[in-house]
Protein backbone atom coordinates (compact mmCIF):
# COMPACT_ATOMS: atom_id res chain seq x y z
CA UNK A 1 0.00 0.00 0.00
CA UNK A 2 1.09 3.57 -0.61
CA UNK A 3 -0.73 6.83 0.21
CA UNK A 4 -1.96 7.33 -3.36
CA UNK A 5 -3.51 3.88 -3.51
CA UNK A 6 -4.99 4.24 -0.03
CA UNK A 7 -7.18 7.15 -1.15
CA UNK A 8 -7.42 5.93 -4.78
CA UNK A 9 -5.78 9.06 -6.14
CA UNK A 10 -5.68 9.40 -9.93
CA UNK A 11 -3.60 12.52 -10.51
CA UNK A 12 -2.46 13.77 -13.89
CA UNK A 13 1.00 12.74 -15.00
CA UNK A 14 3.96 13.63 -12.80
CA UNK A 15 6.13 16.52 -13.94
CA UNK A 16 9.79 17.24 -13.55
CA UNK A 17 11.65 19.80 -11.54
CA UNK A 18 15.25 19.81 -10.39
CA UNK A 19 16.75 19.58 -6.93
CA UNK A 20 20.34 20.83 -6.85
CA UNK A 21 20.45 20.24 -10.59
CA UNK A 22 19.19 16.66 -10.40
CA UNK A 23 15.80 15.88 -11.96
CA UNK A 24 13.06 14.77 -9.54
CA UNK A 25 9.34 14.20 -10.07
CA UNK A 26 6.29 15.77 -8.46
CA UNK A 27 2.56 15.30 -8.82
CA UNK A 28 0.23 18.19 -9.60
CA UNK A 29 -0.97 19.71 -6.31
CA UNK A 30 2.01 18.67 -4.22
CA UNK A 31 4.23 21.10 -2.36
CA UNK A 32 7.99 21.30 -2.86
CA UNK A 33 8.43 19.44 0.44
CA UNK A 34 6.13 16.61 -0.72
CA UNK A 35 8.09 16.34 -3.97
CA UNK A 36 11.38 16.19 -2.08
CA UNK A 37 10.07 13.52 0.31
CA UNK A 38 8.88 11.45 -2.65
CA UNK A 39 12.38 11.71 -4.11
CA UNK A 40 13.78 10.40 -0.82
CA UNK A 41 15.23 13.77 0.20
CA UNK A 42 14.82 14.72 3.87
CA UNK A 43 17.13 17.74 4.15
CA UNK A 44 17.55 20.80 1.94
CA UNK A 45 18.88 23.48 4.20
CA UNK A 46 21.92 24.11 6.36
CA UNK A 47 21.66 26.37 9.40
CA UNK A 48 23.24 29.81 9.67
CA UNK A 49 25.25 29.00 12.81
CA UNK A 50 26.53 25.44 12.84
CA UNK A 51 25.73 24.61 9.22
CA UNK A 52 23.79 21.47 10.15
CA UNK A 53 21.15 19.91 7.90
CA UNK A 54 17.44 20.54 8.32
CA UNK A 55 14.25 19.56 6.53
CA UNK A 56 10.54 19.47 7.35
CA UNK A 57 9.71 19.62 11.06
CA UNK A 58 6.18 20.97 11.61
CA UNK A 59 4.83 20.47 8.08
CA UNK A 60 2.27 23.29 8.41
CA UNK A 61 4.31 26.49 7.99
CA UNK A 62 4.93 27.32 11.66
CA UNK A 63 8.54 26.30 12.31
CA UNK A 64 10.42 27.64 9.23
CA UNK A 65 12.82 24.68 9.41
CA UNK A 66 12.11 23.62 5.80
CA UNK A 67 13.33 26.83 4.12
CA UNK A 68 14.46 26.30 0.57
CA UNK A 69 15.60 28.30 -2.47
CA UNK A 70 13.30 28.06 -5.51
CA UNK A 71 14.21 29.73 -8.81
CA UNK A 72 16.74 31.88 -7.00
CA UNK A 73 14.34 33.01 -4.23
CA UNK A 74 15.60 31.95 -0.80
CA UNK A 75 13.69 31.46 2.48
CA UNK A 76 10.56 29.86 1.02
CA UNK A 77 8.85 27.32 3.22
CA UNK A 78 8.96 24.08 1.23
CA UNK A 79 5.88 22.76 3.08
CA UNK A 80 3.75 25.65 1.74
CA UNK A 81 5.19 26.39 -1.71
CA UNK A 82 3.55 24.45 -4.56
CA UNK A 83 5.91 22.47 -6.79
CA UNK A 84 5.92 23.82 -10.35
CA UNK A 85 7.08 22.10 -13.53
CA UNK A 86 10.67 23.04 -14.30
CA UNK A 87 11.30 24.71 -10.93
CA UNK A 88 14.94 25.01 -9.92
CA UNK A 89 14.93 23.92 -6.27
CA UNK A 90 18.21 24.28 -4.41
CA UNK A 91 19.58 23.51 -0.98
CA UNK A 92 19.63 26.73 1.01
CA UNK A 93 22.83 27.48 2.88
CA UNK A 94 22.68 29.80 5.88
CA UNK A 95 20.51 32.85 5.29
CA UNK A 96 20.20 31.99 1.61
CA UNK A 97 21.98 35.18 0.69
CA UNK A 98 25.62 35.61 -0.23
CA UNK A 99 26.29 37.99 2.64
CA UNK A 100 26.64 35.42 5.42
CA UNK B 1 -33.55 47.61 4.09
CA UNK B 2 -30.46 47.81 6.24
CA UNK B 3 -27.34 45.84 5.40
CA UNK B 4 -26.89 42.62 7.41
CA UNK B 5 -24.09 42.74 10.02
CA UNK B 6 -20.71 41.34 8.98
CA UNK B 7 -18.81 38.69 10.90
CA UNK B 8 -15.25 37.67 10.09
CA UNK B 9 -14.54 34.05 11.06
CA UNK B 10 -10.82 33.29 11.18
CA UNK B 11 -10.04 29.64 10.60
CA UNK B 12 -11.94 27.08 8.52
CA UNK B 13 -11.41 24.05 10.74
CA UNK B 14 -14.23 22.35 12.69
CA UNK B 15 -14.90 25.35 14.99
CA UNK B 16 -14.76 27.95 12.22
CA UNK B 17 -16.98 25.95 9.88
CA UNK B 18 -19.60 25.26 12.57
CA UNK B 19 -19.57 28.95 13.51
CA UNK B 20 -19.83 30.08 9.89
CA UNK B 21 -22.83 27.83 9.22
CA UNK B 22 -24.57 28.85 12.45
CA UNK B 23 -24.09 32.58 11.85
CA UNK B 24 -24.82 32.58 8.11
CA UNK B 25 -28.10 30.75 8.70
CA UNK B 26 -29.18 33.54 11.06
CA UNK B 27 -28.92 36.67 8.98
CA UNK B 28 -25.25 37.51 9.24
CA UNK B 29 -22.91 38.08 6.31
CA UNK B 30 -19.85 35.93 7.05
CA UNK B 31 -16.35 36.28 5.65
CA UNK B 32 -14.48 33.05 6.36
CA UNK B 33 -10.74 33.70 6.28
CA UNK B 34 -8.35 30.75 6.24
CA UNK B 35 -4.68 30.03 5.57
CA UNK B 36 -5.38 26.67 3.91
CA UNK B 37 -6.03 25.89 0.27
CA UNK B 38 -9.44 24.45 1.16
CA UNK B 39 -11.71 24.19 4.21
CA UNK B 40 -11.29 21.60 6.95
CA UNK B 41 -8.39 22.89 9.01
CA UNK B 42 -5.72 20.44 10.10
CA UNK B 43 -8.31 17.91 11.30
CA UNK B 44 -10.02 17.59 7.90
CA UNK B 45 -7.03 18.58 5.78
CA UNK B 46 -7.78 17.30 2.26
CA UNK B 47 -5.48 16.06 -0.48
CA UNK B 48 -4.80 18.79 -3.06
CA UNK B 49 -7.69 18.66 -5.57
CA UNK B 50 -5.23 18.02 -8.42
CA UNK B 51 -4.32 14.70 -6.77
CA UNK B 52 -7.92 13.60 -7.46
CA UNK B 53 -8.36 11.35 -4.47
CA UNK B 54 -11.52 9.26 -4.88
CA UNK B 55 -11.49 7.95 -1.32
CA UNK B 56 -10.00 10.72 0.85
CA UNK B 57 -12.04 9.40 3.79
CA UNK B 58 -9.49 6.58 4.12
CA UNK B 59 -7.32 9.09 5.98
CA UNK B 60 -10.11 10.64 8.04
CA UNK B 61 -12.58 10.34 10.86
CA UNK B 62 -16.09 11.74 11.28
CA UNK B 63 -16.41 11.86 7.50
CA UNK B 64 -20.19 12.25 7.54
CA UNK B 65 -19.89 15.35 9.73
CA UNK B 66 -17.32 16.75 7.31
CA UNK B 67 -19.62 16.12 4.34
CA UNK B 68 -22.47 17.89 6.13
CA UNK B 69 -20.29 20.93 6.91
CA UNK B 70 -18.89 21.02 3.38
CA UNK B 71 -22.38 20.88 1.84
CA UNK B 72 -23.58 23.57 4.26
CA UNK B 73 -20.70 25.84 3.32
CA UNK B 74 -21.35 25.34 -0.39
CA UNK B 75 -25.03 26.19 0.07
CA UNK B 76 -24.19 29.45 1.86
CA UNK B 77 -21.52 30.29 -0.73
CA UNK B 78 -24.01 29.82 -3.57
CA UNK B 79 -26.58 31.95 -1.76
CA UNK B 80 -23.98 34.69 -1.26
CA UNK B 81 -24.25 34.64 2.53
CA UNK B 82 -20.62 33.56 3.00
CA UNK B 83 -17.44 34.80 1.34
CA UNK B 84 -14.64 32.29 1.68
CA UNK B 85 -11.04 33.47 1.38
CA UNK B 86 -8.42 30.71 1.07
CA UNK B 87 -4.65 31.12 1.37
CA UNK B 88 -5.17 34.21 3.55
CA UNK B 89 -2.63 34.26 6.37
CA UNK B 90 -3.97 36.60 9.06
CA UNK B 91 -1.25 38.47 10.92
CA UNK B 92 -3.27 40.99 12.92
CA UNK B 93 -6.84 41.97 13.78
CA UNK B 94 -7.22 45.66 14.40
CA UNK B 95 -9.94 47.13 16.62
CA UNK B 96 -11.48 50.32 15.35
CA UNK B 97 -14.16 52.70 16.60
CA UNK B 98 -16.84 50.85 14.63
CA UNK B 99 -15.74 47.28 14.08
CA UNK B 100 -12.60 45.48 13.09
CA UNK B 101 -10.10 45.16 10.27
CA UNK B 102 -8.57 41.76 9.65
CA UNK B 103 -5.14 42.05 8.04
CA UNK B 104 -3.92 39.08 5.99
CA UNK B 105 -1.11 38.18 3.64
CA UNK B 106 -1.78 36.24 0.49
CA UNK B 107 -0.16 33.34 -1.23
CA UNK B 108 2.51 30.80 -0.39
CA UNK B 109 5.12 33.53 -0.08
CA UNK B 110 2.73 35.59 2.07
CA UNK B 111 3.64 38.97 0.71
CA UNK B 112 0.49 40.51 -0.79
CA UNK B 113 -1.57 42.33 1.85
CA UNK B 114 -5.37 42.21 2.03
CA UNK B 115 -7.71 43.63 4.64
CA UNK B 116 -11.25 42.58 5.55
CA UNK B 117 -13.70 44.81 7.44
CA UNK B 118 -16.23 43.33 9.85
CA UNK B 119 -18.57 44.28 12.70
CA UNK B 120 -17.55 41.25 14.76
CA UNK B 121 -14.72 38.73 14.77
CA UNK B 122 -14.81 35.05 15.62
CA UNK B 123 -11.42 33.48 16.33
CA UNK B 124 -11.25 29.79 15.40
CA UNK B 125 -7.49 29.77 15.10
CA UNK B 126 -6.93 26.22 16.36
CA UNK B 127 -3.77 24.98 17.99
CA UNK B 128 -0.27 23.91 17.16
CA UNK B 129 1.96 21.17 18.31
CA UNK B 130 4.11 21.08 21.39
CA UNK B 131 7.39 19.20 21.03
CA UNK B 132 9.90 19.09 23.87
CA UNK B 133 13.60 18.96 22.97
CA UNK B 134 15.86 15.92 23.27
CA UNK B 135 19.33 15.14 21.89
CA UNK B 136 19.10 14.66 18.12
CA UNK B 137 15.66 16.25 17.62
CA UNK B 138 16.99 18.63 14.93
CA UNK B 139 18.06 15.77 12.63
CA UNK B 140 16.24 15.59 9.31
CA UNK B 141 13.80 12.70 9.65
CA UNK B 142 12.60 13.86 13.07
CA UNK B 143 9.25 15.55 12.46
CA UNK B 144 6.24 16.47 14.50
CA UNK B 145 3.49 13.86 14.59
CA UNK B 146 0.97 16.41 13.35
CA UNK B 147 3.37 17.44 10.58
CA UNK B 148 3.69 13.86 9.37
CA UNK B 149 -0.11 13.63 9.36
CA UNK B 150 -0.52 16.97 7.56
CA UNK B 151 1.96 16.02 4.83
CA UNK B 152 0.21 12.68 4.42
CA UNK B 153 -3.34 14.08 4.32
CA UNK B 154 -2.48 17.03 2.08
CA UNK B 155 0.30 15.79 -0.18
CA UNK B 156 -0.20 12.01 0.05
CA UNK B 157 3.45 11.48 0.95
CA UNK B 158 5.32 9.60 3.66
CA UNK B 159 8.52 10.86 5.27
CA UNK B 160 10.32 7.51 5.16
CA UNK B 161 9.89 3.77 5.30
CA UNK B 162 10.43 2.87 8.94
CA UNK B 163 8.87 5.08 11.59
CA UNK B 164 8.73 5.43 15.35
CA UNK B 165 5.88 7.53 16.75
CA UNK B 166 6.68 8.91 20.19
CA UNK B 167 5.87 11.40 22.93
CA UNK B 168 2.63 11.72 24.79
CA UNK B 169 -0.98 12.52 24.04
CA UNK B 170 -4.04 11.30 22.18
CA UNK B 171 -2.57 12.31 18.79
CA UNK B 172 0.01 9.50 18.72
CA UNK B 173 -2.45 6.68 17.95
CA UNK B 174 -4.21 8.27 14.94
CA UNK B 175 -0.87 9.40 13.52
CA UNK B 176 0.62 5.92 13.87
CA UNK B 177 -2.52 4.38 12.34
CA UNK B 178 -2.45 6.82 9.44
CA UNK B 179 1.22 6.22 8.67
CA UNK B 180 0.80 2.44 8.88
CA UNK B 181 -2.31 2.37 6.68
CA UNK B 182 -0.49 4.47 4.06
CA UNK B 183 2.33 1.95 3.86
CA UNK B 184 4.95 3.01 6.40
CA UNK B 185 6.40 0.35 8.66
CA UNK B 186 5.64 1.74 12.12
CA UNK B 187 8.04 -0.17 14.36
CA UNK B 188 6.93 1.31 17.67
CA UNK B 189 4.55 3.74 19.35
CA UNK B 190 6.34 5.03 22.41
CA UNK B 191 4.21 6.87 24.97
CA UNK B 192 5.71 8.18 28.20
CA UNK B 193 2.37 8.12 29.99
CA UNK B 194 2.05 5.85 32.98
CA UNK B 195 -1.08 3.68 32.51
CA UNK B 196 -1.79 4.06 36.23
CA UNK B 197 -2.63 7.69 35.55
CA UNK B 198 -5.60 6.48 33.46
CA UNK B 199 -6.78 4.33 36.32
CA UNK B 200 -6.70 7.32 38.67
CA UNK B 201 -8.95 9.31 36.32
CA UNK B 202 -11.06 6.32 35.24
CA UNK B 203 -14.19 7.74 36.89
CA UNK B 204 -14.27 10.69 34.50
CA UNK B 205 -12.88 8.93 31.44
CA UNK B 206 -15.46 6.10 31.36
CA UNK B 207 -18.25 8.65 31.06
CA UNK B 208 -17.15 9.28 27.47
CA UNK B 209 -17.61 5.84 25.88
CA UNK B 210 -17.40 7.11 22.28
CA UNK B 211 -13.96 8.57 22.95
CA UNK B 212 -12.79 5.38 24.61
CA UNK B 213 -14.14 3.36 21.69
CA UNK B 214 -12.23 5.62 19.31
CA UNK B 215 -9.00 4.93 21.22
CA UNK B 216 -9.73 1.20 21.27
CA UNK B 217 -10.41 1.30 17.52
CA UNK B 218 -6.96 2.78 16.85
CA UNK B 219 -5.34 0.26 19.15
CA UNK B 220 -7.07 -2.61 17.31
CA UNK B 221 -5.98 -1.32 13.91
CA UNK B 222 -2.40 -0.90 15.10
CA UNK B 223 -2.47 -4.47 16.33
CA UNK B 224 -3.56 -5.59 12.86
CA UNK B 225 -0.64 -3.69 11.33
CA UNK B 226 1.64 -5.41 13.82
CA UNK B 227 2.57 -2.15 15.51
CA UNK B 228 3.91 -2.42 19.04
CA UNK B 229 2.75 0.23 21.47
CA UNK B 230 4.59 0.71 24.75
CA UNK B 231 3.62 2.93 27.66
CA UNK B 232 5.95 4.36 30.29
CA UNK B 233 8.72 4.63 27.70
CA UNK B 234 10.36 7.63 26.04
CA UNK B 235 12.77 8.39 23.24
CA UNK B 236 15.96 9.54 24.96
CA UNK B 237 17.96 10.38 21.87
CA UNK B 238 17.73 10.45 18.09
CA UNK B 239 20.87 9.27 16.29
CA UNK B 240 22.34 10.02 12.88
CA UNK B 241 24.80 12.27 11.12
CA UNK B 242 23.11 13.86 8.10
CA UNK B 243 19.72 12.31 8.82
CA UNK B 244 17.94 10.09 11.33
CA UNK B 245 19.23 6.54 11.55
CA UNK B 246 17.74 5.33 14.82
CA UNK B 247 16.51 6.19 18.30
CA UNK B 248 17.33 5.14 21.84
CA UNK B 249 14.18 4.29 23.77
CA UNK B 250 14.13 3.92 27.55
CA UNK B 251 11.73 2.49 30.08
CA UNK B 252 10.77 5.10 32.68
CA UNK B 253 10.44 4.60 36.42
CA UNK B 254 7.58 5.94 38.54
CA UNK B 255 9.21 9.36 38.73
CA UNK B 256 9.68 9.56 34.97
CA UNK B 257 13.40 8.80 35.00
CA UNK B 258 15.01 6.26 32.65
CA UNK B 259 15.42 2.88 34.32
CA UNK B 260 19.15 1.96 34.37
CA UNK B 261 19.77 -0.77 31.81
CA UNK B 262 16.27 -0.26 30.40
CA UNK B 263 17.31 1.26 27.08
CA UNK B 264 17.26 -0.17 23.58
CA UNK B 265 18.15 1.04 20.10
CA UNK B 266 15.57 1.02 17.32
CA UNK B 267 16.62 1.52 13.70
CA UNK B 268 14.32 3.94 11.87
CA UNK B 269 14.43 6.72 9.26
CA UNK B 270 11.47 8.63 10.68
CA UNK B 271 10.58 9.78 14.18
CA UNK B 272 7.17 11.44 14.48
CA UNK B 273 7.06 13.12 17.86
CA UNK B 274 4.49 15.11 19.82
CA UNK B 275 3.96 16.15 23.42
CA UNK B 276 0.47 17.57 23.06
CA UNK B 277 -1.07 20.67 21.54
CA UNK B 278 -1.09 24.35 22.46
CA UNK B 279 -3.87 26.84 21.71
CA UNK B 280 -3.12 29.45 19.05
CA UNK B 281 -3.75 32.71 20.88
CA UNK B 282 -1.67 35.32 19.02
CA UNK B 283 -4.59 37.11 17.36
CA UNK B 284 -6.63 37.05 20.58
CA UNK B 285 -3.67 38.38 22.52
CA UNK B 286 -3.12 41.16 19.99
CA UNK B 287 -6.77 42.18 20.38
CA UNK B 288 -6.41 42.33 24.15
CA UNK B 289 -8.50 39.24 24.96
CA UNK B 290 -7.69 37.73 28.34
CA UNK B 291 -6.19 34.26 28.62
CA UNK B 292 -6.88 31.45 31.08
CA UNK B 293 -3.53 29.71 31.34
CA UNK B 294 -2.54 29.13 27.74
CA UNK B 295 -6.07 29.39 26.24
CA UNK B 296 -8.35 32.26 25.26
CA UNK B 297 -10.82 33.01 28.05
CA UNK B 298 -14.48 32.81 26.99
CA UNK B 299 -17.87 33.00 28.70
CA UNK B 300 -20.84 30.63 28.26
CA UNK B 301 -21.58 32.21 24.86
CA UNK B 302 -17.94 31.83 23.73
CA UNK B 303 -17.45 35.60 24.01
CA UNK B 304 -13.95 36.83 24.84
CA UNK B 305 -13.28 39.78 27.17
CA UNK B 306 -13.26 42.10 24.15
CA UNK B 307 -16.74 43.18 22.96
CA UNK B 308 -17.41 41.94 19.44
CA UNK B 309 -14.83 39.15 19.61
CA UNK B 310 -15.80 35.49 20.00
CA UNK B 311 -13.47 32.47 20.20
CA UNK B 312 -14.13 28.76 19.69
CA UNK B 313 -12.30 25.48 19.29
CA UNK B 314 -8.73 24.64 20.25
CA UNK B 315 -7.88 28.34 20.76
CA UNK B 316 -10.02 28.23 23.92
CA UNK B 317 -8.46 24.96 25.14
CA UNK B 318 -7.40 21.75 23.43
CA UNK B 319 -10.33 19.33 23.21
CA UNK B 320 -10.65 17.82 19.75
CA UNK B 321 -13.02 18.19 16.83
CA UNK B 322 -16.34 17.38 18.51
CA UNK B 323 -15.81 19.97 21.24
CA UNK B 324 -14.69 22.47 18.58
CA UNK B 325 -17.89 21.87 16.61
CA UNK B 326 -20.04 22.47 19.70
CA UNK B 327 -18.16 25.64 20.63
CA UNK B 328 -18.23 26.95 17.07
CA UNK B 329 -21.97 26.36 16.85
CA UNK B 330 -22.60 28.25 20.09
CA UNK B 331 -20.24 31.09 19.14
CA UNK B 332 -21.84 31.46 15.71
CA UNK B 333 -25.35 31.62 17.16
CA UNK B 334 -24.36 34.08 19.86
CA UNK B 335 -22.55 36.30 17.32
CA UNK B 336 -25.51 36.21 14.93
CA UNK B 337 -27.93 37.33 17.62
CA UNK B 338 -25.78 39.97 19.24
CA UNK B 339 -24.56 41.52 15.99
CA UNK B 340 -28.22 41.93 15.02
CA UNK B 341 -28.94 43.54 18.37
CA UNK B 342 -30.91 40.60 19.78
CA UNK B 343 -30.32 38.85 23.11
CA UNK B 344 -29.48 35.22 22.33
CA UNK B 345 -31.44 32.44 23.98
CA UNK B 346 -29.01 29.87 25.43
CA UNK B 347 -31.86 27.30 25.53
CA UNK B 348 -31.69 27.23 21.72
CA UNK B 349 -28.20 25.69 21.81
CA UNK B 350 -28.68 23.50 24.87
CA UNK B 351 -27.56 20.22 23.22
CA UNK B 352 -24.29 21.83 22.06
CA UNK B 353 -23.78 23.31 25.52
CA UNK B 354 -24.23 19.86 27.11
CA UNK B 355 -21.68 18.37 24.69
CA UNK B 356 -19.31 21.20 25.55
CA UNK B 357 -19.60 20.65 29.31
CA UNK B 358 -19.12 16.89 28.96
CA UNK B 359 -16.11 17.09 26.66
CA UNK B 360 -14.39 19.87 28.58
CA UNK B 361 -14.55 17.70 31.69
CA UNK B 362 -13.24 14.72 29.72
CA UNK B 363 -10.33 16.62 28.18
CA UNK B 364 -9.37 18.23 31.48
CA UNK B 365 -9.03 14.70 32.88
CA UNK B 366 -7.20 13.46 29.78
CA UNK B 367 -4.85 16.41 29.96
CA UNK B 368 -3.89 15.48 33.51
CA UNK B 369 -3.11 11.93 32.33
CA UNK B 370 -1.08 12.80 29.24
CA UNK B 371 1.72 14.79 30.77
CA UNK B 372 5.36 14.57 29.72
CA UNK B 373 7.64 12.80 32.24
CA UNK B 374 8.12 15.13 35.21
CA UNK B 375 11.90 15.12 34.85
CA UNK B 376 12.18 15.20 31.06
CA UNK B 377 14.46 18.27 31.11
CA UNK B 378 17.16 16.30 32.98
CA UNK B 379 17.66 14.20 29.86
CA UNK B 380 18.40 17.25 27.68
CA UNK B 381 22.20 17.42 27.43
CA UNK B 382 23.96 20.82 27.49
CA UNK B 383 24.94 20.60 23.83
CA UNK B 384 21.35 19.92 22.69
CA UNK B 385 19.90 22.74 20.60
CA UNK B 386 16.66 23.81 22.30
CA UNK B 387 15.75 26.81 20.11
CA UNK B 388 15.87 25.42 16.58
CA UNK B 389 15.82 28.76 14.72
CA UNK B 390 18.57 30.53 16.67
CA UNK B 391 20.48 27.32 17.53
CA UNK B 392 20.53 28.10 21.26
CA UNK B 393 21.72 25.14 23.33
CA UNK B 394 20.35 23.87 26.63
CA UNK B 395 23.76 24.77 28.11
CA UNK B 396 23.31 28.42 27.11
CA UNK B 397 19.83 28.48 28.65
CA UNK B 398 21.14 26.91 31.87
CA UNK B 399 24.01 29.41 31.96
CA UNK B 400 21.48 32.26 31.59
CA UNK B 401 19.55 30.91 34.60
CA UNK B 402 22.41 29.65 36.79
CA UNK B 403 25.27 31.99 35.91
CA UNK B 404 23.44 35.14 34.89
CA UNK B 405 20.44 34.86 37.20
CA UNK B 406 17.60 34.93 34.68
CA UNK B 407 14.42 34.09 36.62
CA UNK B 408 11.79 34.20 33.90
CA UNK B 409 11.35 33.18 30.29
CA UNK B 410 11.57 36.74 28.96
CA UNK B 411 14.99 37.31 30.54
CA UNK B 412 16.21 33.94 29.27
CA UNK B 413 15.09 35.02 25.80
CA UNK B 414 16.87 38.37 26.01
CA UNK B 415 20.10 36.78 27.23
CA UNK B 416 20.21 33.86 24.82
CA UNK B 417 18.04 34.82 21.80
CA UNK B 418 15.99 31.65 22.39
CA UNK B 419 12.61 32.29 20.76
CA UNK B 420 13.75 35.29 18.69
CA UNK B 421 14.08 33.49 15.37
CA UNK B 422 11.71 32.79 12.49
CA UNK B 423 9.11 30.84 14.46
CA UNK B 424 9.07 33.44 17.25
CA UNK B 425 9.28 30.80 19.94
CA UNK B 426 6.24 28.79 18.86
CA UNK B 427 8.33 25.63 18.59
CA UNK B 428 10.75 26.15 21.49
CA UNK B 429 8.74 28.03 24.11
CA UNK B 430 7.67 25.03 26.18
CA UNK B 431 11.08 23.38 25.80
CA UNK B 432 13.10 26.43 26.78
CA UNK B 433 10.82 27.04 29.77
CA UNK B 434 11.27 23.44 30.91
CA UNK B 435 15.06 23.49 30.59
CA UNK B 436 15.21 26.89 32.31
CA UNK B 437 12.84 25.76 35.06
CA UNK B 438 10.61 28.79 34.42
CA UNK B 439 6.81 28.75 34.17
CA UNK B 440 5.79 28.39 30.49
CA UNK B 441 4.18 31.79 30.05
CA UNK B 442 2.84 32.14 26.52
CA UNK B 443 4.95 34.59 24.49
CA UNK B 444 3.35 37.90 23.53
CA UNK B 445 3.67 38.38 19.84
CA UNK B 446 2.71 41.68 18.31
CA UNK B 447 2.14 40.02 14.95
CA UNK B 448 0.72 36.55 14.50
CA UNK B 449 3.13 35.70 11.69
CA UNK B 450 6.19 37.16 9.98
CA UNK B 451 5.26 40.24 7.93
CA UNK B 452 7.47 41.87 5.27
CA UNK B 453 8.56 45.35 6.36
CA UNK B 454 7.14 46.80 3.13
CA UNK B 455 3.66 45.60 4.16
CA UNK B 456 3.96 47.27 7.55
CA UNK B 457 5.24 50.47 5.93
CA UNK B 458 2.23 50.53 3.62
CA UNK B 459 -0.30 49.49 6.26
CA UNK B 460 -0.99 53.06 7.33
CA UNK B 461 -1.23 54.19 3.75
CA UNK B 462 -4.79 53.81 2.40
CA UNK B 463 -3.63 53.37 -1.17
CA UNK B 464 -1.20 50.59 -0.39
CA UNK B 465 -3.11 48.24 1.87
CA UNK B 466 -4.46 46.12 -0.96
CA UNK B 467 -8.00 45.42 -1.98
CA UNK B 468 -10.65 44.93 0.67
CA UNK B 469 -12.84 41.87 0.40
Amino acid sequence: MNPLDLVRARPDAAFRLTFDGRPIEALPGQTVAAALWTAGEMSWRTTRGSGTSRGVFCGIGVCHDCLVTVDGRPNLRACLVPAEPGADVRTQEGTGHHDD
Amino acid sequence: MTEPPRLAVIGAGPAGLAATLAAAARGVRVTLVDAGQGPGGQFWRQPAPELRARRPQALHHQWRTWKRLRTGLDTHLTAGRVTYLTDHHVWCVERESAGFTVHALLGPEQERPVSVRADGVLLATGGYEKVLPFPGWTLPGVITAGGAQAMLKGGLVLPGRTAVVAGTGPLLLPVATGLASAGARVVAVVDSTDPRAFVRRAGVLVREPTKLAEGAGYAARLLRYGVKAVMCHAVLEAHGTERLEGVTVAALDRRGRPVPGGTRYITCDTLAVSHGLLPHTDLADGLGCGLDGSAVRVDAEQRTDVPGVWAAGEATGIGGATLSLAEGHIAGRSAAARLRGILPDPASWAPAARTRTRLRTFFTALDSVYTPPARWAEQVTDDTVVCRCEEVTAGAVREAVGGLGAGDLRTVKLLTRAGMGWCQGRVCEAGVAGVAGCPPTPGRRLLARPVPLGVLAEAGDEGGAGGGA
